[in-house]
């Protein structure tokens, strides 16, 4: 066993024993929800429905009844689709790099934020698969034999590269976090075969593969989790630089920059531990798992807020700041466009939340404020929504020729679908909190005598009592 | 003489592992440990021998990179070579970096899947499999030992279970 420094906080709070964890981490899936629980799922499931509508509306009519243009070619859909995928790189940054620099903390968090970064990225691939135009021929973006002669798609297209890394990084987040669940649906399943509910017990005996927890299983579960981490990590850099390269590569003046990949990954970061933050802070207490996901535990994301938030901003003023070193007229004339232009109050809003209101996160009584932090996280994720809207509009909106000059604004179906996808994030993200393990429970059990509360007590005791002698 | 399963349930990982040192000691094998976690360290206690799991991600990482790179050389310089943007393709060198990407991407693809399914099926654990822990409260907060034995060692390993610590020593 690893003894951790009497000088850390404790990360499991009160006094717990390992029944205690199991029970604790059962009791949503064994309780009936509460009313709250059926107030904002029944919200979440409309909002669905009318985004759900959005939708068909746009496959029937076409992407006609979008707002974008000739000139401005992308615009909400791309928006949104880097807004989502952005989100979803925190659970991948928790479950894999925090394994590998063995941060104990992140156990608590990994499993929501993993299955936050599923959902986020499945609203991302409605954006990314819609804006093609015709989606049900959205399998040409795959290289297949054809009928075209065969033309292939071609690699050297960043938006291939998209394609592979979105669906690679889709797929084996999903199998990381599912190979996680099978043990702790393990534990659920026996809880049920205990209380002798048959149904449930089958339900979870199916989803947990017949997990046992033999010695072999969990010396080959830690190793496929150790690889699958260090494959996760190169693989999450890698989807948001390839993201990035989709406008870096291009030659439209504000996109043809050499720092947007890593720009791009710490932007990606920053939002998405913005949204575990808010859905964390409500998770806990809807859940009562306040002992488990602690202030320490929130003041931890908010460093990590304030970190890559700093890199955003350095990144923000080395655009602006090159853009008229480099004596590049267009580039200049289009940073001078995004802060005096007819979108200023996007590029105001972006550098006000991204920039600023992070950097309150300085004074440990607001990062370990809950109400703060619960307003800056939102406050963040707005402003990561409007840092993509001025990357894509403001830069499209006025090219190199004055008469293709145009202005976008969203129409009532994009604002839909948008509003549509957070319905179904949300709609999934509760019908996830009430049937699965939401804390990765055997992981919390093993870290228990090290950084348990009442353990590092007994042992700040006994150490007492030893100099006393 | 058939052999006996003894079944030996601690409330804490510690005492379990004391408990297989002193059975090893005693030159009795330990068929299995049921942990509702890892506890490390008693793998080589108990003979389980370190997993080759990661030689095999290794091998279906080289077998995505490969596939990765005839993928893009069949279709981008072989079969129809391109020129897009002044950039033609007409050998693989000349356009290679641009598939570097495509490349990882496989890569990381089939080492993952692949090591993901290679364990479950090394585990056998498949939607459908019965569990095979002998008491359910074995995921919760019990340690369990499993050891078949002789009649003649039964009291030998009863006794060396119950002074290591263990709750409960049943035999099946």
């Amino acid at each position: 066993m690893h003894h951790e420094s009497p000088l850390r906080d404790p990360l499991i709070l009160g006094d717990k024993t390992y029944g205690d964890i199991t029970a604790d981490i059962a009791r949503p899936i064994e309780g009936k929800a509460n009313k709250y629980w059926y107030i904002v799922f029944t919200i979440s499931v409309l909002t669905f429905l009318w985004g759900f509508g959005c939708l068909a509306y746009t496959i029937g009519t076409g992407i006609g009844q979008w707002g974008a243009n000739k000139t401005v070619g992308w615009a909400w859909d791309i928006t949104n689709f880097v807004w989502w995928i952005g989100i979803g790189h925190a659970g991948t940054l928790i479950s894999a790099v925090l394994l590998l620099f063995r941060q104990k903390w992140r156990m608590a968090i990994n499993r929501s934020a993993e299955a936050m970064t599923i959902f986020a990225v499945m609203c991302a691939a409605i954006f990314v698969t819609m804006h093609t135009g015709r989606p049900w021929l959205d399998y040409w973006l795959f290289p297949h034999a054809n009928q075209f002669g065969s033309l292939w798609v071609n690699f050297n297209s960043p938006l291939m590269w998209d394609v592979f890394a979105v669906s690679t990084y889709f797929s084996i987040s999903l199998v990381f976090w599912y190979i996680g669940l099978i043990p702790d649906f393990g534990a659920i399943r026996d809880r049920f075969k205990m209380k002798g509910d048959v149904v449930k017990e089958k339900i979870y005996r199916t989803l947990s593969f017949g997990w046992s927890g033999k010695a072999r299983e969990w010396s080959r579960f830690e190793e496929v989790s150790l690889v699958l981490a260090g494959l996760s990590t190169p693989l999450v850099f890698s989807v948001h630089s390839i993201v990035s390269m989709d406008f870096a590569t291009s030659v439209v003046p504000g996109w043809h920059t050499t720092i947007f990949p890593p720009y791009f990954v710490a932007g990606a970061i920053f939002s998405g531990f913005a949204m575990v933050s808010t859905l964390l802070l409500i998770m806990r207490k809807v859940l009562s798992l306040e002992h488990y996901i602690t202030i320490q535990h929130l003041e931890m994301m908010n460093v990590i807020i304030i970190m890559t938030g700093s890199m955003v901003g350095v990144a923000y003023l080395s655009e602006l700041f090159i853009s008229w070193y480099s004596g590049v007229e267009y580039e200049g004339y289009a940073f001078m466009n995004r802060a005096t232009g007819p979108y200023w109050w996007s590029y105001w809003g972006m550098m006000t939340c991204n920039v600023i209101s992070p950097q309150l996160f300085w004074f440990k009584k607001i990062r370990t404020s809950l109400i703060a932090t619960f307003v800056l996280s939102i406050v963040v994720n707005i402003g990561m929504w409007f840092e993509r809207f001025v990357i894509i509009v403001t830069s499209l909106h006025r090219d190199f020729l004055p008469s293709n000059w145009t202005m976008y604004h969203p129409t009532w179906v994009e604002i839909g679908i948008f509003v549509g996808t957070i319905g179904m994030f949300f709609t999934i993200f509760l019908l996830f909190a009430r049937t699965f393990p939401v804390i990765a429970l055997s992981e919390l059990k093993s870290i228990l005598k090290s950084s348990g509360e009442q353990h590092k007590n007994k042992r700040a005791l006994n150490k007492k009592a030893e100099t006393h002698h | 003489m058939a052999t006996k399963t003894i079944y030996g349930i601690y409330d804490d990982e510690e005492l379990l592992v004391e408990g297989a040192k002193k059975l090893k000691a005693a030159r009795i094998r330990v068929k299995d440990v049921f942990s509702p976690f890892p506890i490390h360290g008693i793998d080589p206690i108990i003979g389980v021998p370190r997993t080759r799991l990661a030689i095999c991600a290794f091998i279906y990482g080289i077998t995505g990179t490969s596939l990765a790179i005839l993928m893009t050389w069949f279709m981008m310089v072989s079969d129809w070579p391109t020129d897009v943007g002044g950039k033609p393709s007409m050998y693989y060198y000349m356009n290679w970096p641009a598939f570097i990407p495509v490349t990882f991407e496989l890569t990381v693809f089939c080492a993952g899947h692949g090591m993901a399914i290679t364990y479950l099926l090394r585990c056998w654990l498949l939607p459908g499999v019965s569990p095979k822990n002998p008491d359910p409260r074995t995921t919760d907060d019990k340690f369990m030992m499993q050891i078949d034995a002789r009649p003649e060692q039964e009291a030998e390993i009863a006794n060396i279970l119950r002074s290591t610590g263990a709750s409960e020593v049943t035999i099946h």
